[in-house]
Protein backbone atom coordinates (compact mmCIF):
# COMPACT_ATOMS: atom_id res chain seq x y z
CA UNK A 1 0.00 0.00 0.00
CA UNK A 2 0.93 3.40 -1.03
CA UNK A 3 2.77 5.67 2.30
CA UNK A 4 -0.21 8.18 1.36
CA UNK A 5 -3.07 5.94 1.52
CA UNK A 6 -1.66 4.50 4.74
CA UNK A 7 -1.39 8.51 6.11
CA UNK A 8 -5.01 8.80 5.08
CA UNK A 9 -6.47 5.45 6.51
CA UNK A 10 -4.71 6.89 9.79
CA UNK A 11 -6.43 9.93 10.25
CA UNK A 12 -9.98 9.04 8.85
CA UNK A 13 -11.86 7.46 11.42
CA UNK A 14 -10.68 10.67 13.44
CA UNK A 15 -11.92 12.86 10.74
CA UNK A 16 -15.06 11.18 10.44
CA UNK A 17 -16.11 11.67 13.52
CA UNK A 18 -14.63 15.06 13.84
CA UNK A 19 -16.71 15.54 10.40
CA UNK A 20 -20.09 14.26 11.66
CA UNK A 21 -20.50 14.97 15.20
CA UNK A 22 -19.12 18.47 14.99
CA UNK A 23 -18.55 20.21 11.77
CA UNK A 24 -22.05 18.94 10.26
CA UNK A 25 -24.11 19.75 13.69
CA UNK A 26 -22.45 23.48 13.26
CA UNK A 27 -23.18 23.65 10.18
CA UNK A 28 -27.10 22.46 10.60
CA UNK A 29 -27.30 25.03 13.69
CA UNK A 30 -26.59 27.42 10.91
CA UNK A 31 -29.43 26.27 9.42
CA UNK A 32 -31.74 25.56 12.38
CA UNK A 33 -30.88 29.34 13.53
CA UNK A 34 -32.89 30.63 10.73
CA UNK A 35 -36.08 28.08 11.35
CA UNK A 36 -38.94 28.19 13.68
CA UNK A 37 -37.64 24.31 15.11
CA UNK A 38 -39.50 24.11 17.75
CA UNK A 39 -41.29 21.39 20.09
CA UNK A 40 -43.78 20.40 16.96
CA UNK A 41 -40.97 20.50 14.47
CA UNK A 42 -39.50 17.80 17.18
CA UNK A 43 -42.22 15.58 16.79
CA UNK A 44 -43.15 16.20 12.74
CA UNK A 45 -40.90 17.99 10.76
CA UNK A 46 -43.34 19.18 8.34
CA UNK A 47 -44.24 21.74 10.88
CA UNK A 48 -40.69 23.66 10.01
CA UNK A 49 -40.87 27.16 8.64
CA UNK A 50 -38.00 29.03 7.40
CA UNK A 51 -38.30 32.74 9.37
CA UNK A 52 -35.21 34.14 7.82
CA UNK A 53 -33.20 36.03 10.90
CA UNK A 54 -36.31 36.71 12.93
CA UNK A 55 -34.73 34.41 16.03
CA UNK A 56 -31.66 36.85 15.76
CA UNK A 57 -33.97 40.06 15.75
CA UNK A 58 -36.75 38.88 18.21
CA UNK A 59 -33.79 37.80 20.71
CA UNK A 60 -32.61 41.18 20.20
CA UNK A 61 -35.09 42.52 21.62
CA UNK A 62 -35.73 40.41 24.41
CA UNK A 63 -34.66 41.97 27.78
CA UNK A 64 -33.53 38.04 28.92
CA UNK A 65 -31.42 38.24 26.46
CA UNK A 66 -29.58 41.65 27.14
CA UNK A 67 -29.84 40.02 30.83
CA UNK A 68 -27.99 37.15 30.17
CA UNK A 69 -25.48 39.16 28.10
CA UNK A 70 -24.76 41.72 30.76
CA UNK A 71 -24.45 38.81 33.27
CA UNK A 72 -22.14 36.86 31.09
CA UNK A 73 -20.03 39.90 30.19
CA UNK A 74 -19.99 41.15 34.17
CA UNK A 75 -18.76 37.56 35.38
CA UNK A 76 -15.86 37.65 32.03
CA UNK A 77 -15.17 41.18 33.08
CA UNK A 78 -14.63 40.66 37.11
CA UNK A 79 -13.39 37.29 36.74
CA UNK A 80 -10.78 37.23 34.23
CA UNK A 81 -8.67 39.68 35.88
CA UNK A 82 -9.06 38.70 38.91
CA UNK A 83 -8.37 34.91 38.18
CA UNK A 84 -5.23 36.38 36.39
CA UNK A 85 -4.03 38.33 39.18
CA UNK A 86 -4.43 35.29 41.74
CA UNK A 87 -2.42 33.28 39.07
CA UNK A 88 0.05 35.30 38.63
CA UNK A 89 0.61 36.24 42.41
CA UNK A 90 0.63 32.83 42.85
CA UNK A 91 3.02 31.70 40.61
CA UNK A 92 5.53 34.55 41.34
CA UNK A 93 4.92 33.57 44.96
CA UNK A 94 5.57 29.51 43.75
CA UNK A 95 8.80 30.66 41.99
CA UNK A 96 10.16 32.87 44.48
CA UNK A 97 13.91 31.72 45.52
CA UNK A 98 13.12 31.57 49.37
CA UNK A 99 9.87 29.73 48.32
CA UNK A 100 10.58 26.34 50.29
CA UNK A 101 8.84 22.67 49.06
CA UNK A 102 7.75 24.46 45.42
CA UNK A 103 6.18 21.06 44.84
CA UNK A 104 3.59 20.62 47.82
CA UNK A 105 2.65 24.45 47.01
CA UNK A 106 2.22 24.19 43.29
CA UNK A 107 0.00 21.01 43.82
CA UNK A 108 -2.09 22.04 46.62
CA UNK A 109 -3.00 25.28 44.85
CA UNK A 110 -3.38 23.39 41.39
CA UNK A 111 -6.02 20.98 43.52
CA UNK A 112 -9.29 22.54 42.69
CA UNK A 113 -8.39 22.59 38.81
CA UNK A 114 -9.03 19.02 38.71
CA UNK A 115 -12.12 18.27 40.57
CA UNK A 116 -15.74 18.66 39.28
CA UNK A 117 -17.47 21.72 39.03
CA UNK A 118 -21.14 20.72 40.20
CA UNK A 119 -19.53 18.94 43.61
CA UNK A 120 -17.48 21.70 44.45
CA UNK A 121 -19.81 24.09 43.40
CA UNK A 122 -21.96 22.29 45.92
CA UNK A 123 -19.80 22.64 48.63
CA UNK A 124 -19.49 26.45 48.60
CA UNK A 125 -23.36 26.55 48.42
CA UNK A 126 -22.95 25.64 52.23
CA UNK A 127 -19.77 27.46 52.93
CA UNK A 128 -21.58 30.88 51.59
CA UNK A 129 -24.67 29.89 53.70
CA UNK A 130 -25.68 33.01 55.03
CA UNK A 131 -26.50 32.00 58.86
CA UNK A 132 -24.25 28.70 59.05
CA UNK A 133 -21.62 29.17 56.24
CA UNK A 134 -18.21 29.50 57.42
CA UNK A 135 -17.21 32.36 54.86
CA UNK A 136 -19.87 34.80 56.86
CA UNK A 137 -18.42 33.65 59.79
CA UNK A 138 -14.99 34.06 59.44
CA UNK A 139 -16.32 37.63 58.11
CA UNK A 140 -18.29 38.13 61.31
CA UNK A 141 -14.78 37.51 63.16
CA UNK A 142 -13.39 40.33 61.43
CA UNK A 143 -16.54 42.53 62.47
CA UNK A 144 -18.28 42.22 58.81
CA UNK A 145 -22.12 41.71 58.83
CA UNK A 146 -23.56 38.40 57.59
CA UNK A 147 -23.60 38.84 53.62
CA UNK A 148 -26.56 36.61 51.30
CA UNK A 149 -24.15 36.06 48.91
CA UNK A 150 -26.15 33.73 46.71
CA UNK A 151 -29.67 35.68 47.77
CA UNK A 152 -28.83 39.41 47.00
CA UNK A 153 -29.26 39.88 43.40
CA UNK A 154 -26.22 42.03 44.22
CA UNK A 155 -23.96 39.43 45.67
CA UNK A 156 -25.11 36.32 43.97
CA UNK A 157 -22.62 37.53 40.43
CA UNK A 158 -19.42 38.23 43.10
CA UNK A 159 -19.88 35.01 44.82
CA UNK A 160 -20.11 33.36 41.26
CA UNK A 161 -16.96 34.93 40.42
CA UNK A 162 -15.47 34.42 44.15
CA UNK A 163 -16.04 30.57 43.31
CA UNK A 164 -14.53 30.75 40.12
CA UNK A 165 -11.45 32.51 40.98
CA UNK A 166 -10.41 29.64 43.60
CA UNK A 167 -11.57 26.56 41.19
CA UNK A 168 -9.55 28.23 38.18
CA UNK A 169 -6.65 30.41 39.34
CA UNK A 170 -4.31 26.68 39.79
CA UNK A 171 -4.25 26.58 35.74
CA UNK A 172 -3.45 29.37 34.21
CA UNK A 173 -0.48 29.96 37.77
CA UNK A 174 1.23 26.26 36.29
CA UNK A 175 1.35 28.35 32.60
CA UNK A 176 2.43 31.56 34.40
CA UNK A 177 4.65 29.38 36.43
CA UNK A 178 6.30 27.72 33.12
CA UNK A 179 7.11 30.91 31.55
CA UNK A 180 8.55 32.62 34.82
CA UNK A 181 11.43 30.31 35.03
CA UNK A 182 12.02 31.02 31.13
CA UNK A 183 12.72 34.82 32.24
CA UNK A 184 16.83 34.30 32.10
CA UNK A 185 18.38 35.02 35.81
CA UNK A 186 21.24 37.57 34.68
CA UNK A 187 18.12 39.65 33.58
CA UNK A 188 17.40 39.82 37.20
CA UNK A 189 21.07 40.52 38.43
CA UNK A 190 21.83 43.28 35.66
CA UNK A 191 18.81 45.08 36.65
CA UNK A 192 19.71 44.61 41.03
CA UNK A 193 23.42 45.99 39.46
CA UNK A 194 21.70 49.06 38.39
CA UNK A 195 19.68 49.47 42.00
CA UNK A 196 16.17 48.27 40.41
CA UNK A 197 13.82 47.45 43.31
CA UNK A 198 11.64 44.46 43.56
CA UNK A 199 8.79 45.85 42.62
CA UNK A 200 10.54 48.38 39.17
CA UNK A 201 12.28 44.17 38.08
CA UNK A 202 8.44 43.14 38.26
CA UNK A 203 7.37 46.08 36.42
CA UNK A 204 10.63 46.22 33.60
CA UNK A 205 11.95 42.21 33.79
CA UNK A 206 9.37 40.06 34.81
CA UNK A 207 5.84 41.69 33.15
CA UNK A 208 7.62 42.19 29.89
CA UNK A 209 9.07 38.63 29.69
CA UNK A 210 5.18 37.08 30.78
CA UNK A 211 3.22 39.48 28.26
CA UNK A 212 2.97 37.07 25.41
CA UNK A 213 1.85 34.36 27.94
CA UNK A 214 -0.53 36.88 29.81
CA UNK A 215 -2.28 37.42 26.32
CA UNK A 216 -2.45 33.62 25.51
CA UNK A 217 -4.10 32.76 29.18
CA UNK A 218 -6.62 35.74 29.39
CA UNK A 219 -7.90 34.65 25.56
CA UNK A 220 -8.15 31.06 27.04
CA UNK A 221 -10.04 32.28 30.34
CA UNK A 222 -12.15 34.54 28.35
CA UNK A 223 -13.21 31.89 26.52
CA UNK A 224 -13.39 29.60 29.24
CA UNK A 225 -15.78 32.24 31.48
CA UNK A 226 -17.95 32.91 28.17
CA UNK A 227 -18.97 29.96 28.55
CA UNK A 228 -20.53 29.94 32.16
CA UNK A 229 -22.93 27.14 33.14
CA UNK A 230 -22.96 24.85 35.78
CA UNK A 231 -21.75 27.71 38.68
CA UNK A 232 -24.93 29.33 38.55
CA UNK A 233 -26.96 25.86 37.98
CA UNK A 234 -25.69 24.25 40.86
CA UNK A 235 -25.47 27.23 43.48
CA UNK A 236 -28.46 29.91 42.14
CA UNK A 237 -30.16 28.22 39.32
CA UNK A 238 -29.81 31.77 37.36
CA UNK A 239 -31.15 33.56 40.40
CA UNK A 240 -31.85 35.58 42.69
CA UNK A 241 -33.93 37.60 40.28
CA UNK A 242 -32.01 36.51 37.18
CA UNK A 243 -29.36 37.96 38.30
CA UNK A 244 -26.71 34.85 37.16
CA UNK A 245 -28.25 34.02 34.43
CA UNK A 246 -25.31 33.57 31.94
CA UNK A 247 -26.23 33.34 27.61
CA UNK A 248 -25.05 29.58 27.78
CA UNK A 249 -27.54 28.86 30.80
CA UNK A 250 -30.32 30.97 28.49
CA UNK A 251 -29.48 28.42 25.73
CA UNK A 252 -29.81 25.57 27.72
CA UNK A 253 -33.72 26.74 28.86
CA UNK A 254 -34.49 28.01 25.08
CA UNK A 255 -33.36 24.72 23.67
CA UNK A 256 -33.41 22.09 25.81
CA UNK A 257 -36.28 22.90 28.72
CA UNK A 258 -38.66 25.00 25.74
CA UNK A 259 -37.35 22.66 22.91
CA UNK A 260 -37.12 26.33 20.71
CA UNK A 261 -34.25 24.82 18.80
CA UNK A 262 -33.97 27.46 16.99
CA UNK A 263 -33.96 29.82 18.87
CA UNK A 264 -31.88 28.79 20.95
CA UNK A 265 -29.31 27.97 17.90
CA UNK A 266 -29.60 31.79 17.39
CA UNK A 267 -28.35 32.10 20.87
CA UNK A 268 -25.67 29.60 20.20
CA UNK A 269 -24.34 31.78 17.07
CA UNK A 270 -24.59 35.08 19.42
CA UNK A 271 -22.41 33.69 21.95
CA UNK A 272 -19.63 32.36 18.88
CA UNK A 273 -19.70 35.76 17.74
CA UNK A 274 -19.56 37.15 20.78
CA UNK A 275 -16.57 34.71 22.23
CA UNK A 276 -14.76 34.86 18.30
CA UNK A 277 -15.24 39.10 18.37
CA UNK A 278 -13.99 39.62 21.59
CA UNK A 279 -10.63 36.94 20.73
CA UNK A 280 -9.63 39.22 17.77
CA UNK A 281 -9.69 42.27 19.85
CA UNK A 282 -7.41 40.85 22.32
CA UNK A 283 -5.24 39.57 19.58
CA UNK A 284 -4.75 43.17 18.45
CA UNK A 285 -4.76 44.92 21.53
CA UNK A 286 -2.16 42.40 22.54
CA UNK A 287 0.04 43.05 19.45
CA UNK A 288 0.31 46.72 19.77
CA UNK A 289 1.17 46.29 23.61
CA UNK A 290 3.82 43.53 22.53
CA UNK A 291 5.56 45.14 19.91
CA UNK B 1 14.06 43.74 54.49
CA UNK B 2 16.19 41.11 55.87
CA UNK B 3 16.89 37.44 53.54
CA UNK B 4 14.64 35.88 56.34
CA UNK B 5 12.51 38.23 57.08
CA UNK B 6 11.59 37.78 53.08
CA UNK B 7 11.98 34.08 53.79
CA UNK B 8 8.98 34.60 56.61
CA UNK B 9 6.87 36.34 54.36
CA UNK B 10 7.44 34.21 51.38
CA UNK B 11 6.83 30.88 52.79
CA UNK B 12 4.09 32.38 54.93
CA UNK B 13 1.87 33.74 52.45
CA UNK B 14 2.22 30.53 50.80
CA UNK B 15 0.91 28.47 53.75
CA UNK B 16 -2.06 30.29 54.07
CA UNK B 17 -2.84 30.63 50.35
CA UNK B 18 -2.42 26.78 50.06
CA UNK B 19 -4.78 26.20 53.66
CA UNK B 20 -7.17 28.89 51.77
CA UNK B 21 -6.99 26.76 48.21
CA UNK B 22 -7.46 23.72 50.08
CA UNK B 23 -9.99 24.46 53.11
CA UNK B 24 -13.38 23.88 51.07
CA UNK B 25 -12.34 20.44 50.25
CA UNK B 26 -10.71 19.54 53.55
CA UNK B 27 -14.15 20.96 55.04
CA UNK B 28 -15.74 18.60 52.47
CA UNK B 29 -14.64 15.72 53.80
CA UNK B 30 -14.95 16.64 57.70
CA UNK B 31 -18.88 17.59 56.83
CA UNK B 32 -19.19 14.40 54.99
CA UNK B 33 -18.63 12.67 58.50
CA UNK B 34 -20.78 14.71 60.58
CA UNK B 35 -24.32 13.84 61.70
CA UNK B 36 -27.28 15.12 59.95
CA UNK B 37 -28.07 18.95 60.97
CA UNK B 38 -24.72 19.26 62.67
CA UNK B 39 -22.77 21.62 60.41
CA UNK B 40 -26.07 23.66 60.39
CA UNK B 41 -25.01 25.04 63.94
CA UNK B 42 -23.35 28.23 65.20
CA UNK B 43 -20.41 28.85 65.35
CA UNK B 44 -19.98 26.00 62.96
CA UNK B 45 -17.88 23.68 63.59
CA UNK B 46 -15.21 22.35 62.04
CA UNK B 47 -14.49 18.87 62.49
CA UNK B 48 -17.45 16.58 63.66
CA UNK B 49 -18.59 15.62 67.22
CA UNK B 50 -18.48 11.69 66.84
CA UNK B 51 -17.73 10.78 62.99
CA UNK B 52 -19.96 8.74 61.07
CA UNK B 53 -20.22 7.37 57.91
CA UNK B 54 -24.11 7.36 57.53
CA UNK B 55 -24.29 9.41 54.91
CA UNK B 56 -22.35 7.44 52.40
CA UNK B 57 -24.60 4.61 53.60
CA UNK B 58 -27.90 6.51 52.82
CA UNK B 59 -26.30 7.44 49.69
CA UNK B 60 -25.81 3.99 48.38
CA UNK B 61 -29.05 2.63 49.66
CA UNK B 62 -31.82 5.56 49.38
CA UNK B 63 -30.09 7.71 46.26
CA UNK B 64 -28.49 4.90 44.36
CA UNK B 65 -25.32 6.52 44.50
CA UNK B 66 -23.55 3.30 43.81
CA UNK B 67 -25.07 3.25 39.99
CA UNK B 68 -24.08 6.36 39.31
CA UNK B 69 -20.64 6.42 40.72
CA UNK B 70 -20.41 2.75 38.28
CA UNK B 71 -21.75 4.96 35.06
CA UNK B 72 -19.38 7.36 35.71
CA UNK B 73 -16.62 4.96 35.72
CA UNK B 74 -17.79 3.10 32.82
CA UNK B 75 -18.29 6.02 30.51
CA UNK B 76 -14.89 7.76 31.52
CA UNK B 77 -12.82 4.75 30.76
CA UNK B 78 -15.13 4.03 27.49
CA UNK B 79 -14.50 8.12 26.50
CA UNK B 80 -10.65 7.10 27.68
CA UNK B 81 -10.20 4.70 25.46
CA UNK B 82 -12.06 5.37 22.12
CA UNK B 83 -10.52 9.19 22.50
CA UNK B 84 -6.81 7.22 22.39
CA UNK B 85 -7.93 4.69 19.73
CA UNK B 86 -9.00 7.92 17.18
CA UNK B 87 -6.51 10.69 18.18
CA UNK B 88 -3.62 8.77 18.34
CA UNK B 89 -2.98 7.35 14.59
CA UNK B 90 -4.64 10.83 13.70
CA UNK B 91 -2.49 12.83 15.14
CA UNK B 92 0.67 10.36 13.87
CA UNK B 93 -0.66 10.65 10.11
CA UNK B 94 -0.41 14.83 10.71
CA UNK B 95 3.19 14.50 11.98
CA UNK B 96 4.91 11.95 9.81
CA UNK B 97 2.63 10.66 7.18
CA UNK B 98 2.04 12.20 4.15
CA UNK B 99 -1.31 12.28 2.40
CA UNK B 100 -3.15 14.31 -0.24
CA UNK B 101 -5.08 17.58 1.66
CA UNK B 102 -2.93 17.03 4.89
CA UNK B 103 -2.19 20.45 5.10
CA UNK B 104 -5.73 21.83 3.87
CA UNK B 105 -7.78 19.71 6.20
CA UNK B 106 -4.87 20.59 9.58
CA UNK B 107 -6.52 24.35 8.81
CA UNK B 108 -9.65 23.26 8.87
CA UNK B 109 -9.27 21.92 12.13
CA UNK B 110 -7.55 24.79 13.52
CA UNK B 111 -9.92 26.78 12.41
CA UNK B 112 -12.35 24.12 14.30
CA UNK B 113 -11.28 24.87 17.74
CA UNK B 114 -12.34 28.84 17.60
CA UNK B 115 -15.58 26.92 17.41
CA UNK B 116 -17.26 26.47 21.23
CA UNK B 117 -18.88 22.95 21.59
CA UNK B 118 -21.53 24.50 22.44
CA UNK B 119 -22.91 25.42 18.40
CA UNK B 120 -22.78 22.10 18.03
CA UNK B 121 -24.90 20.77 20.98
CA UNK B 122 -28.42 21.23 19.88
CA UNK B 123 -28.27 19.41 16.10
CA UNK B 124 -25.95 16.80 18.02
CA UNK B 125 -29.03 16.16 20.29
CA UNK B 126 -30.82 16.12 16.91
CA UNK B 127 -28.85 13.64 15.33
CA UNK B 128 -28.77 11.36 18.51
CA UNK B 129 -32.79 11.16 18.59
CA UNK B 130 -32.38 10.00 15.36
CA UNK B 131 -30.10 7.28 15.50
CA UNK B 132 -32.06 6.20 18.93
CA UNK B 133 -28.88 7.30 21.18
CA UNK B 134 -30.38 9.80 23.25
CA UNK B 135 -30.15 8.62 26.84
CA UNK B 136 -28.07 6.03 26.29
CA UNK B 137 -24.14 5.59 27.02
CA UNK B 138 -23.36 5.67 23.37
CA UNK B 139 -24.79 8.85 23.39
CA UNK B 140 -22.97 10.59 26.02
CA UNK B 141 -19.86 9.17 24.62
CA UNK B 142 -20.32 10.66 20.79
CA UNK B 143 -19.05 13.95 21.80
CA UNK B 144 -15.57 12.71 23.63
CA UNK B 145 -14.97 10.00 20.76
CA UNK B 146 -12.68 12.00 18.75
CA UNK B 147 -11.17 16.04 19.56
CA UNK B 148 -9.53 18.35 17.72
CA UNK B 149 -7.10 19.46 20.62
CA UNK B 150 -6.11 15.88 21.42
CA UNK B 151 -4.78 15.15 17.66
CA UNK B 152 -2.47 17.89 17.94
CA UNK B 153 -1.63 17.15 21.36
CA UNK B 154 -0.53 14.14 19.76
CA UNK B 155 0.93 15.60 16.61
CA UNK B 156 2.99 17.84 18.70
CA UNK B 157 4.73 15.13 20.27
CA UNK B 158 5.03 13.14 17.01
CA UNK B 159 6.71 15.46 15.65
CA UNK B 160 9.57 15.32 17.62
CA UNK B 161 10.18 11.31 16.51
CA UNK B 162 13.06 11.54 13.62
CA UNK B 163 12.45 10.50 10.68
CA UNK B 164 15.70 8.35 10.16
CA UNK B 165 14.10 5.64 12.69
CA UNK B 166 10.95 5.07 10.54
CA UNK B 167 12.80 5.75 7.29
CA UNK B 168 15.04 2.62 8.43
CA UNK B 169 12.46 0.75 9.34
CA UNK B 170 10.96 0.84 6.23
CA UNK B 171 14.12 -0.26 4.68
CA UNK B 172 14.10 -3.03 6.94
CA UNK B 173 10.56 -4.01 5.11
CA UNK B 174 8.20 -3.07 8.13
CA UNK B 175 4.93 -2.62 7.33
CA UNK B 176 3.39 0.52 8.22
CA UNK B 177 0.97 -0.65 10.94
CA UNK B 178 4.03 -2.32 12.64
CA UNK B 179 5.92 0.74 12.33
CA UNK B 180 2.65 2.35 13.90
CA UNK B 181 2.65 -0.04 16.66
CA UNK B 182 6.21 -1.38 17.30
CA UNK B 183 7.86 2.16 17.55
CA UNK B 184 5.91 5.17 17.38
CA UNK B 185 3.20 4.11 19.94
CA UNK B 186 6.45 3.25 22.72
CA UNK B 187 7.61 6.39 21.83
CA UNK B 188 4.57 8.26 22.19
CA UNK B 189 3.91 6.16 25.59
CA UNK B 190 3.97 9.42 28.19
CA UNK B 191 1.63 11.60 25.45
CA UNK B 192 -0.74 8.70 25.65
CA UNK B 193 -0.37 8.77 29.36
CA UNK B 194 -1.23 12.44 29.39
CA UNK B 195 -4.45 12.23 26.77
CA UNK B 196 -5.56 9.53 28.96
CA UNK B 197 -5.95 11.24 32.17
CA UNK B 198 -7.15 14.77 30.15
CA UNK B 199 -9.98 12.74 28.62
CA UNK B 200 -10.74 10.50 32.15
CA UNK B 201 -10.97 13.85 33.55
CA UNK B 202 -12.89 15.80 30.83
CA UNK B 203 -15.42 13.29 30.97
CA UNK B 204 -15.86 12.54 34.30
CA UNK B 205 -16.27 16.18 35.15
CA UNK B 206 -18.41 17.01 32.50
CA UNK B 207 -22.22 18.23 33.24
CA UNK B 208 -23.95 20.13 30.64
CA UNK B 209 -23.98 17.42 27.77
CA UNK B 210 -24.64 14.90 29.82
CA UNK B 211 -27.30 16.28 31.84
CA UNK B 212 -29.11 16.83 28.42
CA UNK B 213 -28.36 13.42 26.82
CA UNK B 214 -29.68 11.19 30.03
CA UNK B 215 -33.06 11.96 31.31
CA UNK B 216 -33.78 8.53 33.74
CA UNK B 217 -32.12 8.86 37.21
CA UNK B 218 -30.35 5.69 37.15
CA UNK B 219 -28.33 6.40 33.98
CA UNK B 220 -27.11 9.66 35.58
CA UNK B 221 -23.57 10.37 36.05
CA UNK B 222 -22.59 11.33 39.48
CA UNK B 223 -22.09 14.72 38.26
CA UNK B 224 -25.97 15.37 37.18
CA UNK B 225 -26.97 13.04 39.70
CA UNK B 226 -25.52 15.37 42.26
CA UNK B 227 -27.16 17.89 41.02
CA UNK B 228 -30.33 16.67 41.01
CA UNK B 229 -29.74 15.63 44.09
CA UNK B 230 -28.88 18.94 45.50
CA UNK B 231 -32.38 20.53 44.30
CA UNK B 232 -33.92 17.81 46.35
CA UNK B 233 -31.98 17.70 49.62
CA UNK B 234 -31.04 21.49 49.83
CA UNK B 235 -30.66 21.44 54.04
CA UNK B 236 -28.88 18.19 53.95
CA UNK B 237 -25.77 19.45 53.87
CA UNK B 238 -23.75 16.20 55.47
CA UNK B 239 -25.59 14.08 52.79
CA UNK B 240 -24.52 16.39 49.64
CA UNK B 241 -20.61 16.65 51.33
CA UNK B 242 -20.64 13.11 51.38
CA UNK B 243 -21.82 12.75 47.63
CA UNK B 244 -19.22 15.74 47.06
CA UNK B 245 -16.37 13.22 48.46
CA UNK B 246 -17.28 10.41 46.16
CA UNK B 247 -17.07 12.53 42.86
CA UNK B 248 -14.03 14.61 43.92
CA UNK B 249 -12.05 11.80 45.71
CA UNK B 250 -11.41 9.73 42.71
CA UNK B 251 -10.16 12.47 40.20
CA UNK B 252 -8.25 14.06 42.89
CA UNK B 253 -6.23 10.68 43.79
CA UNK B 254 -5.94 9.87 40.06
CA UNK B 255 -4.25 13.85 39.32
CA UNK B 256 -2.25 13.05 42.66
CA UNK B 257 -0.73 9.63 41.23
CA UNK B 258 -0.51 11.12 37.34
CA UNK B 259 0.60 14.76 38.12
CA UNK B 260 3.85 14.98 35.77
CA UNK B 261 1.64 13.82 33.12
CA UNK B 262 -1.26 15.76 33.40
CA UNK B 263 0.85 18.97 34.20
CA UNK B 264 3.34 17.94 30.96
CA UNK B 265 0.16 18.14 28.69
CA UNK B 266 -1.34 21.12 30.08
CA UNK B 267 2.64 22.98 29.26
CA UNK B 268 2.57 21.10 26.01
CA UNK B 269 -0.65 22.80 25.21
CA UNK B 270 -0.15 25.99 26.28
CA UNK B 271 3.04 26.09 24.02
CA UNK B 272 0.98 24.94 21.11
CA UNK B 273 -1.21 28.24 21.73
Amino acid sequence: MKRSTVGLLFALPALLVIGVFFFVPVLIALCLSVTDFDIYALADLSNLRWVGLRNYTELLSTPLFWRALGNTLYFTLLGVPLSIATSVGAALLVNARAARFKGVFRTALFAPVVTTVVAVAIIWRYLLHTRYGLVNYGLGRLGISPIDWLGDPHWAMPAIVLFSVWKNFGYNMVIVLAALQQVPEDLYEAASLDGASAVQQFRHVTLPALAPTLLFVSILTMAGYFQLFAEPYVMTQGGPAQSTLSVLYLLYEEGFKWWNLGRASAVAFVLFLMMFAVTLVQLRLGREAVS
Amino acid sequence: MSGRGHAWLVNGTLVLLALATVFPLLWMLSASLMAPGESASYPPPLVPAHPTLDNFRLLVSRAGLGWHFLNSVVISASATLLALTFNVSAGYAFAKLEFAGRARLQRLLVSGLVIPAQVAMLPLFLQLKALGLVNTLPGVLVPSLAGIFSIFLVRQAALAIPDELLDAARIDGASEVTIFRRIVLPLLTPMLVTLAVFTFLGAWNDFLWPLIVLNDNERYTLPVALAALSREHVQDSELMMAGSVVTVIPVLALFLALQRYYLQGLMAGAVKG
